[in-house]
């Protein structure tokens, strides 16, 4: 039994070094690459190491092929799925603003939620137009561009945008147009004034 | 006999228009719900008596089956919206022009879970990078010169072009009527009725062979040469030559027809999979 401890728990630290840190240009492993370094049982061992990750507020994220998740995901969709580590819950707005400043953030999040309201798919200048609304001219394109680059969205030959890797991995979209539609309108507006101090960033994901 | 023959035409033409409609639908460029389905029973009831022939009765029974996909379509629909996962779009835009930029933040961070990367050089990678600068040839080694003498610009002739592939060896009227005439000897020998399938025609031993057939039977099509026969419920394309050509195709507006010449599909039709 405690052999069997000792085989897992070596499998968790390795799994743990294969998804905290960077192996390819985008961050987190193939499930076929946890199978090659681990053995076909990986899914147990990244249950384990969520549980391990659980009170450190941390979380193993799944992300899937398809846009939707199966409900009980086969070896072979596993095997194509990506997966990362992830915040589990939810910290107070100045310390996960994570370097970006707050017109940029509300930005990428009115991007996100134009794009889900429009079942997936916006053009490009209206997505640029709405943004203008509440952001000058020249910052526009530079921000569209830049969630592009991080891979939150991505853009068609037709200038049409849609959500990326990194918005499926890190944004429980339900959640946010939940969220979205149960806001008070009226207490948005008066929430208005309060600015964060721009920080500086350009941490490149 | 002439009051028979007028509902029939009409009846037809009826049919052929709900039959686009539904293929509108089918391609989701038209909400589901456009179409009256009782309004568009009665019709098909109303000319069903009149059908005698198969070919009309084909036409009734593939009405019918556009019928069915689309009261699919209006099913599946109904089913989104009363799930708990529908939003209303409209309201949801609605909220996102509202609402403002500290409160839309507050939000996103209640739904954002950003992902954990670390960048961290260790002794290992510095090592392999050291051995790997170790083994790289210097760049003069690597860069030889390379010996590029400069030509002049002048003319190509036909034979040269042909010489090397960027023209046919035949003139391309020439190349239709070689084609025109092989596609009725392929109908006399193979053919039913007058024509033959699309594919049997330009189905090749390579992909590439069969993409150029392809290629040139469209404007064996274009030029009044040939027609196609769409048989929609079957989803199978003819070709049936002319003998003679119709000059008056090309004073017409015409509608172009989409034939997807697939690898997979050519590999099915290679193997006799292809229907």
């Amino acid at each position: 039994m405690s052999k069997k401890k000792g085989v897992y728990g070596s499998k968790v630290k390795k799994t743990t070094q294969m998804l905290f840190y960077k192996r390819h240009q985008k961050p987190g492993v193939k499930g076929w690459e946890l199978r090659k370094a681990l053995g076909s049982d990986y899914p147990k061992v990244l249950d384990l190491l969520d549980d391990y990750l659980k009170p450190l507020d941390l979380q193993v994220k799944t992300v899937f092929e398809e846009e939707k998740t199966p409900e009980k995901p086969t070896l072979e969709e596993l095997d194509k799925a990506r997966f990362y580590v992830a915040l589990r819950g939810d910290l107070p707005v100045k310390d996960k603003l994570l370097g970006w400043r707050i017109d940029d953030l509300a930005g990428l999040a009115i991007t996100i939620s134009f794009i889900i309201s429009k079942k997936g798919q916006v053009a490009r200048k209206d997505a640029e137009k709405l943004l203008s609304e509440k952001m000058p001219n020249w910052k526009v394109g530079l921000n569209i561009d830049r969630y592009i680059r991080y891979g939150y969205l991505t853009q068609d030959d037709n200038g049409q945008l849609f959500l990326d890797w990194r918005t499926r991995a890190e944004v429980d979209q339900k959640a946010l147009i939940n969220m979205l539609l149960s806001t008070d309108a009226q207490k948005a507006e008066t929430a208005e004034p309060k600015e964060e101090e721009p920080q500086e960033q350009e941490n490149e994901q | 006999m002439q009051s028979t023959k007028e509902p029939k035409k009409l009846g037809r033409e009826r049919l052929e228009r709900i039959i686009e409609m539904c293929i509108v639908i089918e391609n989701h460029n038209v909400d589901p719900f456009t179409l009256n389905i009782d309004e568009i029973i009665k019709v098909v009831k109303e000319y069903f008596p009149h059908w005698q022939h198969p070919d009309e009765l084909k036409l009734d029974a593939e009405t019918l089956h556009h019928l069915a996909s689309v009261i699919k379509l209006q099913s599946e629909w109904v089913k989104q919206r009363s799930t708990s996962l529908y939003t209303d779009p409209f309201l949801l835009e609605e909220k996102i022009l509202q609402i403002g930029k500290q409160e839309m933040v507050n939000v996103f961070l209640k739904a954002w879970h950003p992902l954990i990367e670390f960048e961290q050089i260790s002794l290992n990678s510095l090592a392999q990078g050291l051995l790997y600068w170790e083994a790289l040839a210097p760049l003069g080694e690597r860069w030889k010169d390379l010996d590029v003498s400069e030509v002049s610009m002048g003319f190509a002739s036909r034979d040269e072009l042909i010489k090397q592939g960027v023209l046919g060896d035949r003139e391309f009227s020439e190349e239709l009527n070689c084609y025109w005439q092989e596609l009725r000897d392929c109908v006399a020998k193979k053919g039913q009725d007058g024509k033959i399938q699309y594919w049997d025609f330009i189905g090749a031993d390579t992909y590439e062979e069969t993409v150029q057939r392809a290629f040139i039977t469209s404007f064996l099509v274009t030029y009044g040469y040939a027609t196609l026969e769409i048989d929609r419920l079957e989803e199978q394309v003819f070709i049936k030559p002319f003998d003679k050509q119709k000059t008056e195709i090309l004073t017409q507006q015409s509608t172009s027809v989409p034939i997807a010449v697939s690898f997979e599909d050519w590999q099915k039709w290679k193997r006799g999979e292809l229907d």
